[in-house]
Formats: C-alpha cells, sequence, structure tokens
C-alpha cells in the first residue's frame, strides 16, 4: 500500500469532525435551517444558490488506502484533487475522466458531487463510471456506506453513483473509492483546420475506427485530437489519419479542461450543451466550441434561457448555464413533470426534512 | 387472484398474452436458479408499452406482485414468481428500434436478445460490448436489470458503463424516460440507480446502448503455475505494469483436470493454476502487448507460458475455460455456482480459505472465474440425494460470501441477488444501509408491487438462502456457454 505524504488525521479527530457534522445535521433538522455543503469553494459558480449554515468537508481529508496493483484509491471528500493526482501519477495511475479543477483547493467531494468530467470523457467515461463506493451521511446524518472497493458489485441499489452529481443534495459524501487507470504509455495530439460540422462528422467517423482516442474537440477554426495508448498504437494511428501535429497538445488540453482557452475568457454568460455526438447547434447565436468529439457543445451566448433548453430538447439533450447566470433562477435544463415528482420523492427518501443543499440543482430539490 | 381482475387483464391484452393453464405456466416457474420454484397467479405477454402500463395500472390498484422478466437465465432467482402474483413476460418486445452508425448507438426494445445487437451492428464494425456468459440467450432488459458483466469488461465495463437512456414503465403505469442519446442528461443519475435494481423500481421497455468500433485484431495467451500464489502475483504484476487486458480469466487444478478430462484442449494437468489473458487492439500493440504479458508472467513465477499462435489457437485456449461449468457438471451430481467479488490481492489467500472450508464441510469446490476483476465463481459440489448434503452446501457458500466480505469485498459481482444471497445482504449491509434502499424503493413503487421480497431484505427477515443448483450436471440452458 502506498503511503501518503502530509498531516494524517488520527481516528480521534476525524470522529470529532464527523460528530461535528452530524451535529449540523441534527441541528439543521430541528431548525429548519438548511445545510450549504462545501469543498474547496472552487466550484460555487456551479448550480443555484443556496442559502444557509455552511457545512466545510474540507477539514475531511487524507488518502485512506491506495493500491495500484488493485487500480483502487479511497479518500476522504476533503482531500485535494491536486494530492490525489500527484499520488496516482508517482505511480503511473491516473482519475481518467480527467476532471476539472475550477482552482487551487479542489477537492475530491467537490468533483464527485458536481460529477464533472474533463476532455477524455467519452471515451474514457465519466466520473461516475469510475466511482466504485461512497461512504456519506444522509439527511438524518445517518452513515451509510454504499458500493465498496471493488470493479464489480451488485449488491443493492447503485446509490454511490446517483449520489455522483446530485450536488450535495441527497448525502454529505464522506468518502470515496474510485477506480483508476494506468496512464497511457504514449500521447500524441493531432490538428486539422476544418469547419464545424465537417468537425463533428469527423470526429464520429473517427469514433467509430479502432483509433486510440482519447480527446476530439473543435476551437472554432481547427479540429484538435488526442491519440493515446501504447507508443505502436499511437503511432500507426498518426499514420492512417495524416495531420497536422500539434506541439502544445498537453497544455491545450490542460486550458480546455479547466476554461483557460481564450474561447471562455468572454463576459458572456456560457451555457453547456450536453448532446447527441452528431447534432449540429447552429440554430443558436454566439460563439461556440465543441468538445467530447460532439457531444458537448460550449456556448457563449445572450439568447434566452427558455429557447436554449428548449433548443437542447429538440436535439435530444440538455442544456445548463455555466457561468455568468442569475444564480437565482434556473441553472439546469428543466425536467419533465413526472421526472421531476420522481425527483423530488427521492431526494425526500434521502433528505425528507430537505436541509442538504436544497435548491442547488432544482427549486423544491 | 380475483376472477374479475383476471378477466380484466385479459381485456388489455391481445388473444394469445395470457397463460393461466399450469402446464404453460410451468415454463415461467423459475428462472436460471432453479432450485427455487413457483407457479404465478398468471403470466402476460404484453406487445406495447401502452399494454404495459395497462397492466400495471391494474396491478398497482389491485397492490397485485408484478415479475418482470426477460429470457429467464438470470442466476440468482430474481424472476421467480410470486405466489399470485403476474409474470411480465417482454420476450415479445424484440425489435431493434434504430441502429445510428455514426453516432454508435442503438435503441432496442427490452427483450432483445444481447447478442443480436451485436449481430445488427456488425456490418457497421461495431459492438455491443458487455458479454454476459448467456449472451445467446438473455435479453438487454434483463442486462440492465442485473447490470451483467462478462468476460471483457475489466476493460470494457459492465452493462452501467455501456447504456445511454432508459423507457421504463413506472409502477403506477407511466412512462418516464431517463437518460438521453447524450452522455449525461440533467438531474440525478437515474440510469445508474436503475441499472442493477433487479425489477424492484420500474419495468424496463426500451434501451438505448453504446456501440464501439469492434478491436481489430486479438490474441490469448495461456500461462501455467505451480502454485496458485504466483499466479495471484501474476495477475497483480501485468496491473501494475500499467496492461488492462480484454480478459483475465483464472482455473485451479480441480478446474484444469475437469476440463481436459471433458474437452482435451491441452491444458497443464499438473499445474495448480493456469491464467488466460487476452489482448485486443490493432496489431502492432497487441503483438507488443503479449510479449510484455509473457515476460512479467514469467517473473511471477509461471512454469510455462504459451501465446496463441493465430486466431484458431485463440479460440481453442478459451474453449477449455468456456466449457469449464458443463465439465465441472460431470465430477459431482450437483454443483452451486458462488459470485463474491474481492480486491485481487486477496486471491490466493481466499482461495486457501475455500480450499480450508471444502475439508471442513467435506465437499469439493473448484474455481473458475475473472481473476482480471477478482470476481470468483467457486463451484461447489455435491449430490443432492445424500441427506443433509444440499444443506450443507449452502450453508459453506454462505461462508464463502462472508469470506469475500471479510477480505473487503462483496457478496455478489455480476449475478444479482435476487433471492438466493437476501440472507448474505444483511451480513454485507448495517440496518441503516437497508432503510435507505427501501426508502429509495418507496421513492419508486410506493406500494411494493414490483418483484417484492427480492434483492434488499426486510430488517426483521434476513432468511432464505440458496444458490445456483445444478441437478445431475443438467444446467438450466444446457447450450448456453457459462463461463
Amino acid at each position: 500500500m502506498i503511503q501518503t505524504g502530509g498531516d494524517r488525521l488520527s481516528d480521534r479527530k476525524l470522529d470529532a469532525i464527523l460528530n461535528e457534522f452530524r451535529g449540523l445535521i441534527e441541528e439543521a433538522n430541528a431548525t429548519g435551517v438548511p445545510l450549504v455543503i462545501r469543498g474547496g469553494n472552487t466550484k460555487s459558480f456551479y448550480g443555484r444558490k443556496v442559502n444557509g449554515t455552511p457545512l466545510d468537508v474540507g477539514p475531511y481529508t487524507g488518502i485512506v488506502s491506495y493500491e495500484p496493483t488493485e487500480l483502487v484509491i479511497t479518500a476522504r471528500a476533503g482531500t485535494p484533487l491536486r494530492e490525489i493526482e500527484q499520488t496516482l501519477a508517482a505511480q503511473g495511475q491516473m482519475l481518467a475522466f480527467e476532471p476539472p479543477h475550477f482552482g487551487e483547493g479542489a477537492t475530491l467531494g467537490g468533483v464527485v458531487a458536481c460529477g464533472l468530467s474533463g476532455p477524455r470523457r467519452p471515451y474514457a467515461g465519466a466520473v461516475r463510471d469510475f466511482v466504485l463506493g461512497v461512504r456519506c451521511l444522509n439527511g438524518l446524518g445517518a452513515l451509510l456506506n454504499f458500493g465498496g472497493q471493488v470493479m464489480k458489485n451488485v449488491a443493492g441499489y447503485d446509490l454511490s453513483r446517483l449520489m455522483t452529481g446530485a450536488q450535495g443534495t441527497l448525502g454529505v459524501i464522506l468518502e470515496v473509492s474510485l477506480k483508476v487507470l494506468p496512464m497511457p504509455e504514449f500521447e500524441k495530439t493531432l490538428r486539422t483546420e476544418v469547419d464545424p460540422s465537417n468537425a463533428i462528422r469527423l470526429m464520429n467517423e473517427w469514433a467509430g475506427q479502432p483509433l486510440p482516442l482519447s480527446a476530439a474537440c473543435h476551437d472554432g477554426d481547427y479540429l484538435y485530437i488526442r491519440l493515446s495508448g501504447k507508443k505502436s498504437a499511437v503511432i500507426s494511428s498518426i499514420q492512417k489519419l495524416d495531420l497536422e501535429n500539434c506541439s502544445n497538445g498537453t497544455e491545450f488540453w490542460e486550458a480546455l479542461r479547466e476554461q483557460h482557452l481564450a474561447f471562455f475568457d468572454d463576459p458572456a454568460p456560457l451555457w453547456r450543451l450536453s448532446l447527441p455526438s452528431t447534432c449540429n447547434t447552429e440554430d443558436l447565436s454566439g460563439s461556440r466550441l465543441i468538445d467530447w468529439g460532439g457531444a458537448q457543445h460550449w456556448l457563449k451566448t445572450a439568447e434566452r434561457a427558455d429557447v436554449i433548453w428548449e433548443t437542447a430538447k429538440r436535439l435530444g439533450g440538455s442544456a445548463t448555464l455555466v457561468r455568468g447566470g442569475d444564480q437565482n433562477g434556473m441553472i439546469f435544463q428543466p425536467l419533465t413533470d413526472g421526472l421531476f415528482a420522481l425527483h423530488r420523492r427521492v431526494k425526500q427518501a434521502f433528505d425528507p426534512n430537505a436541509v442538504l443543499n436544497p435548491g442547488r440543482m432544482y427549486p423544491e430539490l | 387472484m380475483q376472477y374479475r381482475v383476471l378477466a380484466e387483464l385479459k381485456k388489455c391484452l391481445p388473444p394469445d398474452a395470457m397463460i393461466t393453464d399450469e402446464e404453460r405456466a410451468r415454463v415461467y416457474e423459475c428462472d436460471g436458479l432453479s432450485g427455487y420454484r413457483q407457479l404465478p397467479a398468471c403470466v402476460l405477454l404484453p406487445e406495447t408499452v401502452e399494454q404495459v402500463q395497462a397492466i400495471l395500472r391494474i396491478c398497482y390498484r389491485e397492490k397485485i406482485p408484478v415479475v418482470a422478466r426477460g429470457a429467464g437465465t438470470g442466476l440468482s432467482g430474481g424472476a421467480l414468481p410470486v405466489q399470485d402474483g403476474v409474470v411480465l413476460g417482454l420476450a415479445r418486445f424484440n425489435r431493434i428500434l434504430d441502429i445510428n452508425p455514426l453516432q454508435r448507438s442503438a435503441r432496442v426494445q427490452s427483450g432483445v436478445v444481447n447478442i443480436s445487437i451485436s449481430e445488427a451492428a456488425s456490418c457497421h464494425g461495431l459492438y455491443y460490448a458487455p458479454d454476459p456468459s448467456s449472451q445467446i440467450a438473455c435479453t438487454i432488459g434483463g442486462n440492465v436489470a442485473e447490470n451483467a458483466g462478462g468476460v471483457h469488461c475489466l476493460k470494457y465495463g459492465l452493462t452501467v458503463h455501456n447504456i445511454l437512456a432508459l423507457k421504463m414503465v413506472t409502477a403506477e403505469g407511466d412512462v418516464l424516460e431517463i437518460g438521453s442519446e447524450a452522455l449525461d442528461t440533467a438531474g440525478y443519475d437515474l440510469s445508474a440507480l436503475l441499472t442493477g435494481s433487479e425489477g424492484m423500481l420500474g419495468i424496463i421497455v426500451e434501451v438505448t446502448v453504446k456501440l464501439l468500433p469492434k478491436p481489430p485484431f486479438s490474441r490469448v495467451l495461456l500461462a501455467s503455475f505451480a502454485e496458485i500464489e504466483a499466479a495471484g502475483r501474476g495477475v497483480a504484476d501485468i496491473i501494475a505494469n500499467g496492461i488492462v487486458p480484454a480478459g483475465l480469466e483464472m482455473m485451479d487444478k480441480a478446474a484444469i483436470g475437469a476440463v481436459e478430462a471433458y474437452m482435451h484442449v491441452g491444458y497443464p494437468v499438473h499445474a495448480a493454476a493456469i491464467l488466460l489473458c487476452e489482448i485486443d487492439g490493432v496489431e502492432e500493440e497487441v503483438k507488443d502487448v503479449m510479449a510484455q504479458v509473457a515476460q512479467i508472467l514469467r517473473s511471477a513465477g509461471a512454469d510455462e507460458v504459451r501465446i496463441a499462435k493465430d486466431a484458431s489457437e485463440s479460440e481453442r485456449f478459451w474453449a477449455g475455460r468456456k466449457a469449464a461449468f458443463p465439465a465441472v457438471g460431470r465430477l459431482a451430481p450437483d454443483y452451486y455456482c458462488m459470485d463474491g467479488t474481492i480486491p485481487r490481492k486477496h486471491i490466493a489467500s481466499v482461495l486457501n480459505r475455500i480450499t480450508t472450508l471444502s475439508g471442513e464441510y467435506g465437499l469439493g469446490v473448484v474455481n473458475v472465474f475473472h481473476a482480471g476483476d477478482g470476481n470468483l465463481h467457486p463451484l461447489i459440489l455435491y449430490d443432492v440425494s445424500v441427506p443433509g448434503e444440499f444443506g450443507k452446501a449452502e450453508e459453506f457458500g454462505g461462508r464463502i460470501l462472508e469470506v469475500c466480505v471479510e477480505a473487503g469485498g462483496t457478496i455478489t459481482g455480476e449475478h444479482g441477488v435476487g433471492v438466493e444471497k437476501i440472507n448474505q445482504m444483511c451480513i454485507q449491509f448495517t440496518a441503516g444501509e437497508l432503510t435507505q434502499f427501501h426508502a429509495v424503493k418507496t421513492a419508486f413503487d410506493a406500494r411494493g408491487i414490483l418483484n417484492p421480497g427480492k434483492a434488499v431484505p426486510t430488517l426483521r427477515r434476513c432468511a432464505e438462502f440458496g444458490a445456483i443448483h445444478v441437478r445431475s450436471g443438467r444446467l438450466p440452458f444446457a447450450d448456453i456457454e457459462r463461463f
């Protein structure tokens, strides 16, 4: 087992933090004043605004176990994402869903709660695909474990994946076990100048061939792709594709993941449209960057929210107002009545008095 | 069931879609776990979503239990009927609705057989990755209900990783669209929750799956070991070297012997264990990685490493593994198949514990399993005609699952809890966790009509348990591969 550096919390200290969390939950249930769950506070821009007492998961930190030969890491929710990535990198492994940090203090809990994945997502999977188990407190303060540390596990409902991306509305995530993967032996980024609709077609065609694709995006001018894997496989694919070599690939994908590309440097509201990978969003005005092999469109636009939601729905996907919107208004794609009613019952099953991040995703949730 | 209700159900279905006579209903009295049998009040075979809705509205109103069933190949009794309940057979939901080659997805009805999706996508160079051993018979709806795995899930994931959207009819009879053809949707990840929920939360009528490009090249390697510890080390070392094989299977001495006696595929009968490792990808890559794996396994202590020279030798290496269950069926009148998963590092120690338990119970055990993801399938040998031996086998099986939980694992990797492991759920989960499961169930099905008594035990009654019961080597669905 890999022991990690940093100050390791004593069991007594951990118990004390847990008791504090439970006390806060108890108090919230008694007073009706909800809790606002926070890790590194790097993703507070994402979702609706919640008013209430802060529950700071940050102090509940540390890698619990990491065994490279098991391809599993277990860490507390407050563990800095950077610490996890460095620990994995030292053993030649990585979080294959390439989570965005959006700031220095990003924590594991925040990554899982927000359910955000980076450029590798269409080819490797999303956060939820790598979550094996979760330890959490539900809205009544019950300490619960779901899933585990093994790759295959069908005992009980998959509540750990349900918690992923639920933005803390179903439970306070305390500890997460994630599947990790070996880093690719070799990576190469290529690019070519092409218009958006041809880029969408090419990204889909290539994804249907046995190429070691690990990212594909169109920035408005160029189509970028990343190939990762065994050197022999990458080299043979480069020969097949005949594209321009891109020398700063690593920096490019990181800047895309962290929204540091010039495209994102614009005060207009930023929308994320998650769509079937062959869709075009030309009907919507504004500038766009197409990631995830065509399945994720970033849109800088002044279009009205209902127009965007209507378009996303028509195309078979959904839209989220990620930055620059009114956090007291609607942020996520409205759900159908039937689905929303089910969401409310699910929320109730975990948090009957709505004390955990209520309203972060939708009003009344 | 009241005649009034039967008549009402009959009225919403086509003429030949209701079975009430005992002779024809017998077909539905069990699934692949044939040790448990129960005749339902009736079997309904609807053809449209509207018919499914009508059935559920009536059953919800009348509080009649509804057990969904695909092909009935499940191994944990998930589709075991409930007395006085309805079996809702989805066999007639057998149409592939749409294949979108550019977008790499297929929309199919839930009764479509797993392998037929890959067959239909094959002309586009695409396939559906999860390949449970029953794939020539099992349905995609059943795969979703059980979160089915297969030999290749180490690299390509389980059902949950390979589906995009579900159309579900709720307990009350409403239709909900869960997920979409995009990679994620707004709100909670309900498709993850529904996958593996064993028919307890809704009736799946349509599934949209992801399709992947077929790997252009693959090869299999066979390594033999004089000690089980060395084989376990080999598994860990492959992973530690950054290699994720398409498949990585282990067989112990008893399994090798059984297979050789049955098939004569040339497995090394004196070995304590063999590993079969499949690598796929582009040809250059496969050849590179194969050489690397061979070296790793030799260093881990393999006596002999054989790399298949061509596709037909690869197939021969696999043939023995795929025939392992029927081969074991010749060793004893009956066997039980367990399904625990453990961290890979404990493979050798758990196998040794199982050997010790085998001595204690005086029952033989054969191990043939998915080593790459630590998913064990110990087969306990017994003879049901010997008084008391069935009970001993059940108890032995329960002890094995407890050992898996102690080792940090789980009681079921891919077969589901069903009725079979309901007892062990109480070992793996606390009362608080089981209470949370029940609360989720209530959110979907307030009257508890969907597959009652399965998957999640009530706090009071953590009773009743068993395993695959194979009588006289006759597997249910004997023509289906099991591995």
